[in-house]
């Protein structure tokens, strides 16, 4: 047995030597071109951050091409963003295009900067959740090829955040994102009586549910649970603590999308992303309706926000009414709340747009 | 054996790239990596997941750090029917030697499936897919490179912050070393899980909040400053000059009209008690207008995702709190909290709502802070109110 809670190494020790003499006095940065990043210190110093787009979930033998990157352009460093971006940072500004075109040569786009669609925070998907309504690398992939100049490109009006999680756990915590895509079930657990009484404690079960569905099996030899379908949400909750009681479903199973949220506090506090589409089809390998409709909004909102203007700010400014109307999509009873907090998304008053 | 997936292929195509050219150049090395492209393409022909609940795996000493996964289709897959994930705690602010890259690699090709994730969501190295016999070798190696674990399951999760000043003139605290100290002195919550349910801190340098705190995080940090926010007049003379509409952009759009732009001089001036540091003039004018100098954090409390009673953002404990080693009055706070939920809360209850079931008073009174109101948006409206008598 080896070392115990040595935790991670020292971070100190992973810096560029440029970032440990500026460390705490940056004074500015520009963004230069898309991808590309100039910090200049209190000093005069100046650093250059390329930053590249990432398929997140990555070979060994990736890993040391932008190894191999970092060690012929950035003295052996690099870093990684909370998006899954890689960036590589240097003094030297003639090195900015050789490291661009190291990456392009590898394949990755250089972009991810300002007003701009970063690279997608997501959850593991088929591949490798129990949990999964849907995949959510290959989504990922199929919106990143539809949006795919947005990142190369700073157009935007502001910042444009997606994010997908898999299930509604949300693992990725995607519900503050301006678009987040959220895998969902749409049909009860179907308890397996023999495995339920094998494999899962009754009372934690029955506590899991949180709109109080699941009952003890009436029949008192049968040491398993029902689930009354009129009360399940499918939040799968149940499903975690007890594993015999399986909801996922390939005609059941799908998309939802969500839109609006955000995170930061410029100009107004932040948002929780709000349903724009209940319900679609889980149609892989490159969910082409998802896609179609995520780029409609985004088209629609670079087209119709204000400078500066997030996606949550401009569809307030517009009115709930006018963003459905303008991309066409269809308001059911779906996108009304029924959970906890639903009275506070009613409106009270006469305030609304034709 | 997966030698056709059709489907999967499909996701070769087009620009951004692509997650299946990954794990088929593994799976050229590898015969784990080799079943898992033929473990997704199932999922892609059937459209549900055939991955199995975790059972409990790990390494000696520890309850975290390993999520242990088992195929529903071993005979088809053998060689994925284990396949377990192991979280690798990221150094603060995703910073590498390539070196320490190189390591990683090294120990996950001998190990494991030779996949990754840079990184997931919570912030770890995600190392994807290995046997229960290769975990307690594979954690050794990783030590002796210098790594550790991450936290899974009851715990307090790996902590995560934003590039902070490493890297950022934004940032009012210095993140980095913030949560490098939280995570030595909390390996213990972080490896050994003995809570309610899951505890998760992220630090962001400012009210930006790059690391997405005020959402993912129970416990959430945001860098701010009690002072005027920093002009250079110079600076903004030269936004003007070089045609950008000062007055539309900023002044105009300031959400609490504290900024004038003087129409003789062009000076920019603030109201400072006006000024509620939300952000918005310091990112359009970067080189013009910065933070204060009186520098610290606002702490926030019960921020998470839906499961199981909505999602929460986090909301205001400490409107302001000096942020300096050895940060003894942030970890005091955070060990109240824990004591008090973990003496409380419900089996897989956050501590949010922990807090919306006992009430927000109860809990202040319990960590013993006084009620502010920084910490509602408005008072109640409704009549029905304890008094202690």
């Amino acid at each position: 047995m080896g070392k115990t809670d040595i935790g991670p190494p020292d971070f100190w020790d992973m810096l560029p030597e440029a970032i440990q003499r500026n460390y705490g006095q940056w004074k500015y940065h520009e963004r230069v071109r898309p991808g590309v990043l100039k910090h200049v210190s209190e000093n005069g110093e100046t650093l250059f951050t390329i930053r590249a787009g990432s398929p997140r979930l990555v070979s060994v033998d990736f890993i040391r091409e932008i190894c191999d990157i970092a060690d012929k352009y950035c003295e052996g460093h690099l870093r990684f963003t909370s998006r899954s971006n890689i960036e590589f940072m240097t003094t030297d500004e003639s090195k900015v295009d050789q490291i661009i075109g190291a990456l392009n040569g590898m394949g990755l786009p250089v972009g991810g900067t300002g007003h701009s669609i970063s690279n997608i925070v997501h959850t593991q998907g088929w591949v490798h959740c129990h949990s999964a309504a849907t995949d959510a690398s290959g989504l990922v992939k199929a919106i990143m090829d539809g949006v795919y100049n947005h990142f190369t490109n700073t157009m935007l009006p502001n910042h444009l955040r997606i994010a997908v999680g898999c299930c509604i756990n949300m693992c990725g915590a995607v519900h503050c994102s301006d678009i987040a895509v959220v895998g969902v079930h749409t049909k009860p657990p179907k308890p397996d009586h023999d495995r339920v009484m094998a494999q899962c404690e009754i009372p934690t079960t029955i506590q899991s549910c949180p709109t109080g569905a699941i009952r003890r099996h009436p029949d008192a030899n049968i040491k398993s649970v029902t689930v009354r379908d009129d009360l399940c949400m499918y939040c799968g909750n149940c499903y975690t603590v007890c594993p015999a009681m399986p909801l996922a479903d390939a005609e059941g199973d799908g998309i939802a999308i969500y839109a609006g949220g955000k995170v930061p506090n410029a100009r107004k506090p932040p948002m929780f992303s709000r349903m724009v589409v209940p319900f679609l089809p889980n149609k892989p390998p490159r969910w082409q309706e998802v896609v179609d409709v995520i780029v409609k909004i985004i088209d629609i909102y670079g087209a119709d926000a204000k400078p500066a203007e997030r996606l949550g700010e401009w569809i307030e400014r517009i009115g709930w009414e006018s963003f459905f109307r303008k991309t066409d999509i269809p308001f059911t009873e779906q996108h009304i709340d029924d959970f906890s907090h639903a009275v506070e998304t009613f409106r009270s008053t006469t305030m609304f747009k034709w | 054996m997966a030698d056709e997936t059709p489907l999967l292929d499909e996701l070769e195509k087009g620009p951004w790239p692509s997650f299946v050219t990954e794990i088929k150049k593994a799976a050229k090395k590898n015969k784990a990596a080799k079943d898992l492209l033929g473990v997704l393409e199932k999922s892609y022909r059937d459209r549900v997941t055939h991955w199995k609940h975790g059972g409990i795996v790990g390494v000696t000493g520890y309850g975290s750090g390993v999520i242990g996964r088992y195929c529903d289709s071993p005979e088809e897959f053998p060689n994925a029917a284990m396949f377990h994930t192991v979280r690798v705690n990221q150094p603060a602010g995703w910073y590498y030697t390539t070196d320490a890259l190189r390591k990683i690699c090294d120990v996950w090709e001998k190990y494991g499936s030779g996949l990754t994730n840079f990184h997931g969501s919570t912030g770890d190295i995600i190392l994807l897919g290995t046997t229960t016999e290769n975990l307690q070798p594979c954690f050794d190696a990783l030590t002796e490179a210098g790594f550790d674990l991450g936290g899974s399951g009851s715990a307090l999760r790996t902590i995560s912050a934003c590039v902070g000043q490493s890297r950022c003139e934004w940032s009012n605290i210095d993140t980095l070393g913030l949560i490098r100290d939280l995570t030595q002195e909390f390996q213990d919550e972080i490896h050994r899980p003995r809570w309610p349910y899951k505890f998760k801190i992220k630090a962001s340098g400012c009210p930006n909040d790059c690391v997405a705190a005020i959402a993912r995080a129970d416990f959430t940090i945001i860098g701010t400053w009690k002072d005027s926010i920093r002009i250079d007049q110079a600076e903004v003379q030269n936004y003007l000059k070089q045609g950008f509409n000062v007055e539309k952009h900023v002044v105009n759009r300031c959400p609490t009209e504290a900024l004038e732009l003087d129409p003789k001089s062009g000076e920019l001036k603030v109201k400072a008690e006006d000024c509620v540091r939300c952000m918005h003039c310091i990112n359009l004018m970067t080189k013009a207008i910065r933070p204060g100098i009186e520098k610290g954090a606002t702490i926030l409390i019960g921020g998470k995702a839906p499961i199981i009673k909505g999602a929460y953002l986090s909301w205001v404990l400490v409107p302001f709190m000096k942020l300096e080693p050895p940060y003894d009055e942030l970890k005091d706070l955070l060990r109240k909290i824990w004591d008090w939920w973990d003496e409380n809360g419900r089996t897989r209850e956050r501590v949010a709502e922990l807090i919306e079931r006992v009430g927000f008073k109860t809990f202040l009174r319990e960590i013993g802070l006084k009620p502010l109101p920084q910490m509602v948006k408005y008072p109640r409206s409704n009549p029905y109110v304890f008094f202690d008598k």
